[in-house]
């Protein structure tokens, strides 16, 4: 009886372990979608990486958290990049229960001058900002300069977030 | 419409009006007016505020401080108006508000110019305390972090800490940021215009989320009433008692947070110590940029900013939201 109850504990430890991993596996991968400095020609990494669950967004953005909490958004992962020492930009990736939520935030956000990029499942370039989805991420990197590196630059730290997805 | 002389004439008319301490020791000014019937808002504009290359020109903005100071006190020289204002032998805070990023917050040359004529008003470099919700908020706006009192300090609730007692006024149940209940005698608020997906519009009164330790719990219905009843409770509504707007750079959609694609100039301060004034005459300014850039109204929206109406009432009676007893100063 002892026995059987013991290999109960421990199947119920391993599956703990095993659901605990698989979460954890799941963040670090998002976290991890962030280009190292120099990942990205002329792109330096310049804060660490701050994560927000859903209940905290409010911390980072403010009244902004409605509309992601409302589209479903599980954690939201942010860090600063300058480019070339001089442009300066933020990089947010938000995790979003699926798809549907990413589709939403991004097709809300759109204004008539955006332009479609190849980015992810779908994206849209502004002057001095990108959004892009890519399955359940919802991607928007923005530089805080115009400049007439600032497009280009932008895109190439994009592709470089995706690729890391 | 009435010459910038015409305007000093009149307030200054009410400056002889004054006289009287407030409880906090104000300078008195607050509340009193030639036309006492009106609460004053000054909207003070330079168009070339901004340079060819995008960047603010400090000097003109130290100009604009004090052209909407001048025209608000009555006074032309910005020493004697500022002693108008504040009492300098007091604590004075500056709330300021980084949380929107580096693109879209309280711009520090406005910060900067504040301090100036603080100073040459007579209050210590130390007794000056600028501050918001943490240290990240306050470098987005480019300022460093100092705690030494021999100088302006800077420093935010993530080192002050949040009071334990809970202060509650209607729907608002929060904890006070230590700075402004043990530090600070009277806080001048610098907000930053912007569009807010929830309130509509996010300026002074708003800007009060950033001195409480949950301001996730006043979101819901569009911050309303929550804005309203926070600005209620006693030690806010005693306090900040005079807002410098900062209308210089705004987003007039997609806020609060920073959009470059809809980023906007419209190169102002608004100026005024009747938050629920002020902050009107703030709506009435992006409404007009988003009825010129053809997406709708605030109200066409779904984002009718109605905690300003709630201020208003007679429960909260935080200021005044009728245009007809706004005495609005443009110059």
């Amino acid at each position: 009886m002892k026995l059987r109850s013991m290999n109960w504990m421990l199947t119920a430890v391993a599956i703990v372990i095993v659901v605990a991993a698989a979460g954890t596996g799941c963040k670090k991968k998002v976290s991890n979608s962030f280009p190292a400095s120099d990942a990205v020609a002329g792109w330096q990494k310049t804060s660490d990486t701050r994560t927000f669950a859903a209940k905290d967004l409010w911390q980072y953005i403010d009244g902004d958290a409605e509309q992601y909490i409302s589209a479903g958004v599980v954690t939201t992962f942010t860090s600063d990049y300058k480019y070339q020492s001089k442009l300066e930009a933020v990089v947010d990736v938000y995790t979003m229960g699926d798809a549907n939520g990413a589709r939403k935030i991004l097709e809300k956000g759109l204004t008539p001058d955006a332009k479609t990029v190849q980015l992810g499942d779908a994206g849209v370039a502004y002057t001095q900002s990108i959004v892009f989805r890519k399955g359940p991420q919802l991607v928007r990197i923005v530089a805080y300069e115009s400049t007439p590196d600032t497009p280009q630059a932008l895109l190439a730290l994009a592709h470089g977030v995706e690729s890391k997805l | 419409m009435k010459s910038r002389r015409d305007f000093l004439k009149t307030a200054a008319t009410g400056a002889v009006l004054l006289g009287s301490q407030g409880k906090l020791g104000f300078a008195g000014i607050l509340d009193k007016h030639a036309d006492a019937a009106k609460s004053k808002v000054v909207v003070a504009r330079d168009a070339a505020l901004h340079g060819t290359d995008g960047v603010l020109d400090g000097k003109r903005v130290q100009a604009l401080l004090d052209r909407a100071i001048a025209t608000y006190t009555g006074r032309e020289k910005p020493v004697e108006a500022w002693k108008r204002i504040v009492p300098t032998d007091k604590v004075i805070g500056l709330k300021v508000n980084g949380l929107g990023g580096k693109g879209i917050s309280t711009h520090l040359a406005l910060v900067l110019a504040i301090c100036e004529r603080l100073q040459q008003a007579g209050v210590k470099p130390g007794n000056i305390v600028v501050w918001d919700r943490n240290a990240r908020d306050l470098q987005a706006c480019g300022l460093t972090i100092n705690t030494d009192r021999s100088r302006v300090r800077c420093y935010g609730s993530d080192v002050s800490g949040f009071e334990e007692q809970q202060e509650s006024w209607g729907a608002a149940r929060v904890r006070l940021s230590k700075i402004l209940t043990r530090e600070c005698d009277m806080v001048i608020n610098l907000p930053i215009l912007k569009d807010h997906s929830g309130a509509g519009v996010t300026f002074s009164m708003k800007n009060m989320f950033g001195v409480i330790n949950n301001p996730g719990d006043l979101h819901p219905t569009g911050c309303n009433p929550g804005v309203a009843d926070l600005n209620c409770i006693p030690v806010i509504r005693e306090k900040v008692r005079f807002t410098i707007g900062d209308a210089m750079t705004s987003v007039y959609d997609g806020g609060p947070g920073f959009h470059p694609e809809r980023l906007w100039q419209p190169n102002a301060l608004i100026v005024g110590e009747d938050r629920v004034a002020v902050d009107h005459t703030a709506w009435q300014m992006l409404d007009r940029k988003r009825v010129e850039v053809g997406i709708p109204t605030l109200e066409a929206a779904g984002r009718l900013p109605r905690y300003i109406a709630t201020a208003a009432d007679q429960a909260h009676k935080l200021g005044v939201n009728d245009p007809q007893q706004i005495h609005l100063m443009e110059v």
